[in-house]
């Protein structure tokens, strides 16, 4: 047997047959790597988690026309800048002018799917639109005109170069919902694209596209920014009031869990130095007799690390697991989502787990070589 | 014979006690020498200084020629691994390892642990058979002989007993003294510092320390290396 052999035996035999004390800092270790590992799995997945739930704010990025509008193939090519799992809702929209009663008010034309995932909050009162012949109006003009959800209105409009001998466009329409936000869009009523071409007699693109993306705020900057400078019909602006508030709100929520983390790891230091204390005290007369043996400093040393590193490398191992569940755990009772594993994080945690326990072991093996053996094996 | 250790002078004081007192003493190859003496006499302070774990406060303590009173911490802790063979009233074997494995251990120490010398040692102390027991698992007079097996696996020059019966019953003893004269037969230079005036009689020569001082020494003119009042199997 080699010298590595019987170091290996010895750390083995002291871990496994004086099991009580080792499980005792075992766990002092492994709790503290599970609540590590799962503050560090919530404080990246964190913002993940917050982005989608921020969603539910409204579109976060803007694309005007630099000239009068755009087309479908325009909003299609800057769609194509950012990656497809980062999109929430895409929603092009056209305004126009039509009558109804004689009285002008305002028509927005869009695609409905594409409106109810960029505008999550908006709360209709029926249904949205679900085909081209139906239209949801904004709860004040459905006050104006005293129109209920299944009312039937004729909407008409007057193309501009129309002759005085001209009729009006008219076309008859089913309300489906009126729209309540408490903002401007109640002064709208809603149509879909075709039956606003069809009311019109022209396909005229589109004036503005709402966009609501799952993504960092300066992520969302550098695709406004790629996509002003490919197009030269669209301009992306982003909607500062929603990813200002993310960002900072993001940025507290990430600090706070950065600064709980810290607070653990050293917890779980004076945890660890405290149970490694108490280790090496009542292992006195042991390292009095390792001594009296011929040990060296070093030997001692290498000893008393070598059970503590183990001891750190199971605990991070099992405080990975243990962190992951406890993430997944968080994570669906706060957000109510999963959280993805992240498999870098279990060697990542043994390290720290291993340092923190090294660490932490410095001061309380350092002690162990100051034992006295002439002392200890007297009893004193 | 020649001398393996010598005592010149050598005093330890703590404060106003003198532990030890200007105390000379010699130790030849190969000889079975006994240090009785009452407590506080200094036997276990002496003991400490001749196995490298005290300093003395004053004198020279020479160990096969070289003098050890003034060697560092670290230089004491090579003497003690490289030439002394250490075995405690309280045994003091690692609870959680093996018999083998705390034979083994002082192995560890020295150079390459070499489990069938282990095997052999425990062999000669008639512990071949318990060689996977953990110390809990023997008896008082099993352990001391584990600590026996330890204290010789390494051909030290010396061996220092500390009341190495002091917590055995008379069977096991006789089992002990007995091993101790197979280790001066085969040629190990052995001081064993005793209270018992029986065990100390079976030694070749006995050193009585007073106060610190060697009051009086005798020499064993029926040196067997046996124990009288009992009976050898």
């Amino acid at each position: 047997m080699n010298k590595r052999k019987m170091y290996i035996r010895m750390i083995t035999a002291s871990l496994l047959r004086r099991r009580s004390r080792m499980v005792i800092a075992l766990l002092a270790i492994a709790i503290g790597a599970t609540i590590l590992s799962g503050l560090v799995t919530i404080y990246i997945d964190v913002p993940r988690q917050l982005r989608a739930q921020f969603r539910s704010y409204g579109a976060n990025m803007l694309l005007a026309a630099t000239e009068r509008t755009f087309t479908k193939e325009d909003v299609d090519k800057a769609l194509a800048v950012i990656p497809g799992e980062e999109i929430v809702g895409v929603a092009p929209y056209r305004y126009e002018t039509v009558r109804i009663n004689d009285r002008p008010i305002l028509a927005a034309a869009t695609d409905m799917e594409g409106a109810k995932a960029s505008s999550p909050f908006w709360k209709v009162d029926g249904s949205w639109p679900a085909s081209d012949e139906e239209v949801m109006v904004g709860k004040n003009v459905a006050d104006t005109f005293r129109l209920f959800e299944g009312d039937r209105i004729s909407v008409t409009y007057r193309p501009e170069d129309a002759g005085e001998e001209d009729l009006d466009n008219s076309v008859d329409l089913t309300v489906t919902g009126i729209l309540d936000t408490g903002g401007k869009e109640e002064d709208y009523i809603y149509m879909t694209i075709a039956m606003m071409e069809e009311l019109t007699g022209e396909d005229r693109g589109f004036n503005v596209c709402e966009m609501s993306i799952a993504s960092e705020q300066s992520d969302l900057s550098g695709y406004a920014d790629r996509i002003s400078a490919d197009s030269s019909v669209l301009d992306a602006k982003l909607v500062k009031r929603v990813t200002q508030s993310e960002t900072t709100v993001l940025g507290k929520l990430q600090a706070l869990v950065l600064l709980v983390t810290i607070i653990v790891m050293l917890l779980t230091m004076i945890c660890v130095a405290t149970t490694m204390t108490a280790v090496v005290t009542e292992r006195r007369k042991e390292i009095g007799l390792r001594k009296a043996l011929g040990a060296s400093d070093r030997s001692i040393i290498n000893e008393f690390m070598g059970e503590g590193l183990v001891l750190g490398a199971v605990g991070g191992l099992l405080g990975a697991v243990l962190g992951f569940w406890f993430a997944q755990a968080v994570s669906m009772n706060v957000f109510n989502s999963s959280i993805s594993l992240m498999p870098w994080l279990l060697p990542a945690t043994m390290v720290v787990s291993v340092l923190v326990t090294g660490i932490a072991c410095l001061i309380p093996i350092r002690s162990a070589t100051d034992v006295d053996p002439a002392l200890v094996l007297k009893g004193e | 014979m020649s001398t393996l250790l010598e005592l010149k002078n050598v005093s330890k004081i703590y404060g106003d006690l003198h532990a030890l007192d200007h105390v000379n003493m010699k130790v030849e190859k190969g000889e079975w020498l006994a240090i009785m003496g009452p407590s506080g006499s200094g036997k276990s302070t002496m003991m400490n200084i001749i196995g490298a774990l005290d300093k003395a406060s004053e004198g020279e303590i020479l160990l096969d020629g070289e003098d050890i009173a003034k060697k560092s911490a670290k230089a004491l802790t090579n003497i003690r691994r490289d030439k002394i063979g250490l075995i405690f009233q309280q045994f003091h074997l690692v609870s959680y390892l093996t018999a083998v494995e705390n034979v083994m251990l002082a192995q560890y120490y020295h150079s390459v642990p070499d489990e069938k010398e282990a095997l052999e040692a425990l062999e000669r102390v008639g512990l071949k058979d318990r060689a996977r027991h953990y110390p809990s698992q023997l008896s008082g007079g099993e352990q001391q002989r584990v600590c026996v097996a330890r204290a010789l696996i390494n051909y030290p020059e010396i061996i220092l007993a500390d009341e190495p019966t002091g917590n055995l019953d008379e069977a096991n003893e006789e089992i002990v003294v007995e091993l101790f004269r197979k280790l001066h037969e085969e040629g190990t230079t052995l001081v064993v510092v005793t209270h018992n005036p029986e065990v100390a009689e079976v030694a070749q020569r006995t050193i009585v320390l007073r106060n610190g001082k060697v009051d009086h020494e005798s020499i064993n003119p029926d040196f067997t290396g046996k124990i009288k009042h009992i009976t050898l199997q």
